[in-house]
């Protein structure tokens, strides 16, 4: 029964990917959108009843399908584990993905291609569920693999635009950097446990398995740059942004709230041998820090709607990554968790504008929105407020524990993090302000056709936005039912920060910080009114920012030229070279042969006298020279 | 038999012997004839079959004799398949002249 439902679970999107592949083109728009949310939504309730069951009992309900490999002494077996952890993620996986397949109906209605848009959402979401039920790192690879395709086909899903294929690429392959970290960091694992199964690993580790701490942490490492490539962290990071390419509801999915969420799931599901290398958490907290603070910062002058809500989602799975290093892997699912809701909310806002506008996503060609889509604006503005940090919305109890977590390990990290909180109330008002305050500035004929979004939209984003105002009540600070759910699941007891008055101060200080934030950002959009200006009239370090650092131009300097050198080099040197001495030896032999027929000039006679000369000369050689 | 020997002489034999052989390598070199190619041939296989003939009473040895017979009959054969590719050479050519036998030129 439990297996039954549990492949239910699995498959049920699988399902739904095959035969809106075959099918979808006769099922019609309608029916292909309807099948693809309903499989979803039979994940989601079947997540539903095993999350009750384990909620209740605390006992992880195991599914051993069959053994997949077997070597001498290393066996992976096909099995699931559904645990608190694989749960609570599955949760906000199908969860959100049924809203967002919903959403899509309406959103993707016109695309002639509707069912192939629904077939590979349908693919995500069932290799998501793969990733995160997989009871060991070989089966999360294949979601992990599997997700990235998907990303890769959706982010491209409008393949007549080239630059649309390239961001597609680029996602791919950037991930497929961090991919090989992850598959060495498996393969190091399995020499150093004999097994890449979660429960038997801790096991061992528990009964003092001997383990080289050089080469866990190397292991680790590795599967950090795995990380970094799934979920947008420095070095690794740039392809986030352009994966906005795809429609709208793939961003909000994918590229917020579930995929890139993949790196802290891992981390957290590894986190009891996280906790024994404790330098690579370090590396882990700096490369989360300063990604949050680079990516806030390139988010402040962004003038692309999506642009700056990918910036913003780079940013906060900084400070998650941040959480991680300080070992606070509660806090960092809980931020996981709230950033899925108001993240996922915001970008469907975003969509809602975008369609409203007919494709335009510049903030400078919107405004006064806020008059004509009241359900977007609201939904927006809460989502705004939470990803702000302000209470009582959902992001301030998430922000603020890592915030506080990070004080009390290294004051350096709080101050990078809260500059980068309040840089996020900066630019989200910013947003804000520019998109849905004062007067439209876009076309007259757009300004004609402004709509409220139809309901399959704004849907979604009251759920989405009730979550965001709602969801920090799963661990408020002091009384956390996360902690306690999830404490089967992690190797050391969530830390008690203790609410005195530095914990309270702290707060204050973020809420200041926000408020600050909002506080320029308002000075300057609404009582100035001012409006970014045009692409060519930027100057100075607003420059620097708006050209993200010019980290696109150093990497095609220092390393895709570079390739691009060596593989000329190879094509007109090398290949030349080799494939000229080939042709060599084939022209010498067709030369030497077209030499060698004129012997065989058909004169019998000739034939006879120098087969006779040739018998005359073996037998002198046998009876005079010998 | 060992009389004759002894009256001729060993050596005698294999001056003639090789005497047949070389007409009849000249024959082969210098006719351009088929048919004339083809007994000169025949002259060198047959000095060849008086050598074993006399090497074998020379050794007291019949086996050379046995294997002569064999041979004869083997060039039996050969004149045979020989002589028919001649007949359709003929046909074919209008001629037996080895010079008009070009066709297999490289």
């Amino acid at each position: 029964m439990e297996t039954n439902l549990a492949l239910l679970l699995l498959f049920a999107p699988f399902a739904g990917f095959l035969i809106n592949v075959f099918f979808g083109k006769k099922l019609g728009r309608n029916a292909s959108g309807i099948l693809g949310t309903l499989a979803v939504t039979v994940s989601f309730a079947a997540t539903l009843f095993f999350f009750l069951q384990v909620m209740n009992t605390k006992v992880p309900v195991m599914v051993n399908l069959f053994e997949w490999l077997k070597l001498a002494n290393f066996t992976v077996n096909f099995s699931f584990q559904l645990d608190q952890l694989s749960l609570l993620w599955l949760m906000f996986v199908t969860g959100i993905g049924t809203l967002i397949h919903m959403y899509s109906i309406s959103y993707m209605h016109d695309d002639e291609n509707m069912h192939k848009f629904f077939a590979y959402l349908n693919l995500f979401v069932f290799f998501m569920i793969t990733l995160v039920m997989g009871s060991n790192l070989l089966i999360m690879f294949i979601g992990w693999e599997g997700v990235g395709l998907c990303s890769y086909l959706l982010i491209g899903f409008w393949y007549k635009n080239q630059t649309y294929n390239d961001a597609a690429k680029k996602a791919f392959i950037m991930n497929r950097i961090g991919d090989l970290g992850f598959l060495i960091g498996i393969f190091i694992l399995g020499y150093l446990f004999h097994t890449v199964e979660y429960d038997m690993m801790k096991t061992e580790l528990t009964n003092g398995w001997p383990v080289d701490k050089t080469w866990l942490g190397i292991a680790m490492l590795c599967l950090f740059i795995g990380a970094c490539g799934k979920s947008a962290q420095i070095p690794l990071y740039t392809w986030l942004p352009d994966a906005m390419a795809g429609p709208t509801p793939v961003s909000a999915l994918i590229h917020a709230a579930t995929m890139v969420t993949a790196g802290i799931f891992m981390i957290t599901r590894l986190n009891f041998l996280f906790n024994l290398t404790p330098d690579v958490l370090e590396i882990i907290a700096v490369v989360g820090a300063v990604t949050s603070l680079v990516a806030a910062s390139i988010g402040l002058v962004q003038n692309d709607i999506k642009k700056v809500l990918a910036y913003s989602t780079v940013s906060q799975l900084g400070l998650m990554f941040l959480a991680l290093g300080l070992g606070a892997y509660e806090i960092a699912v809980f931020h996981v968790i709230t950033h899925a809701f108001f993240k996922a909310c915001l970008f469907l806002g975003s969509g809602s504008v975008i369609h409203a506008l007919h494709g335009e996503q510049d903030m400078r060609n919107m405004g006064g929105l806020r008059k004509v889509m009241k359900i977007t604006f609201i939904t927006f503005l809460i989502s705004t407020l939470a990803i702000s940090g302000l209470p009582p919305f959902s992001g301030f109890f998430s922000k603020d524990e890592i915030l506080m977590t990070a004080f009390h390990h290294n004051k350096v990290l709080w101050i990078i993090g809260s500059l980068a909180s309040i840089m996020t109330a900066f630019y989200m008002f910013r947003l804000l302000y520019l998109t849905f305050y004062k007067d439209f500035r876009g076309t007259e004929e757009q300004k004609h056709h402004l709509h409220e979004s139809p309901s399959l939209i704004t849907f979604p984003l009251i759920v989405l936005a009730i979550l965001a105002l709602v969801g920090g009540a799963i661990s408020l600070p002091g009384m956390s039912w996360l902690n306690e759910y999830l404490a089967p699941v992690m190797a050391k007891p969530a830390e008690h920060h203790h609410l005195g008055n530095t914990e309270y101060m702290l707060m204050g200080i973020a809420v200041v910080g926000a408020l600050i934030g909002i506080g320029i950002a308002y000075a300057k959009y609404i009582k100035k009114g001012e409006v970014p200006p045009a692409d060519a009239e930027i100057t100075g370090v607003t420059n620097v920012l708006y050209n993200k650092y010019y980290v696109d131009e150093i990497y095609t300097a220092i390393i895709v030229k570079p390739i691009y050198a060596i593989g000329s080099f190879f094509k007109n040197v090398i290949e030349v070279a080799l494939s000229g001495f080939v042709f060599g030896l084939g022209r010498a032999a067709t030369l030497l042969g077209n030499e060698g027929k004129t012997i065989q000039n058909g004169s019998v006679g000739f034939y006879l006298l120098v087969f006779v000369l040739g018998v005359c000369s073996i037998l002198g050689y046998i009876f005079l020279v010998k | 038999m060992e009389n004759i020997l002894q009256q001729v002489g060993i050596d005698n034999y294999i001056y003639l012997s090789t005497l047949l052989f070389c007409v009849g390598i000249f024959g082969v070199l210098y006719r351009r004839n088929a048919i004339v190619m083809f007994m000169s041939i025949e002259i060198m296989l047959n000095a060849v079959n008086l050598l074993l003939v006399a090497f074998s009473t020379y050794h007291q040895d019949a086996a050379g004799q046995v294997f002569v017979f064999f041979s004869m009959a083997v060039a039996a054969a050969e004149v045979a398949v020989g002589l028919a590719i001649l007949v359709a050479v003929y046909r074919n050519h209008n001629g037996i002249d080895i010079d008009n036998l070009k066709k297999l030129k490289g």
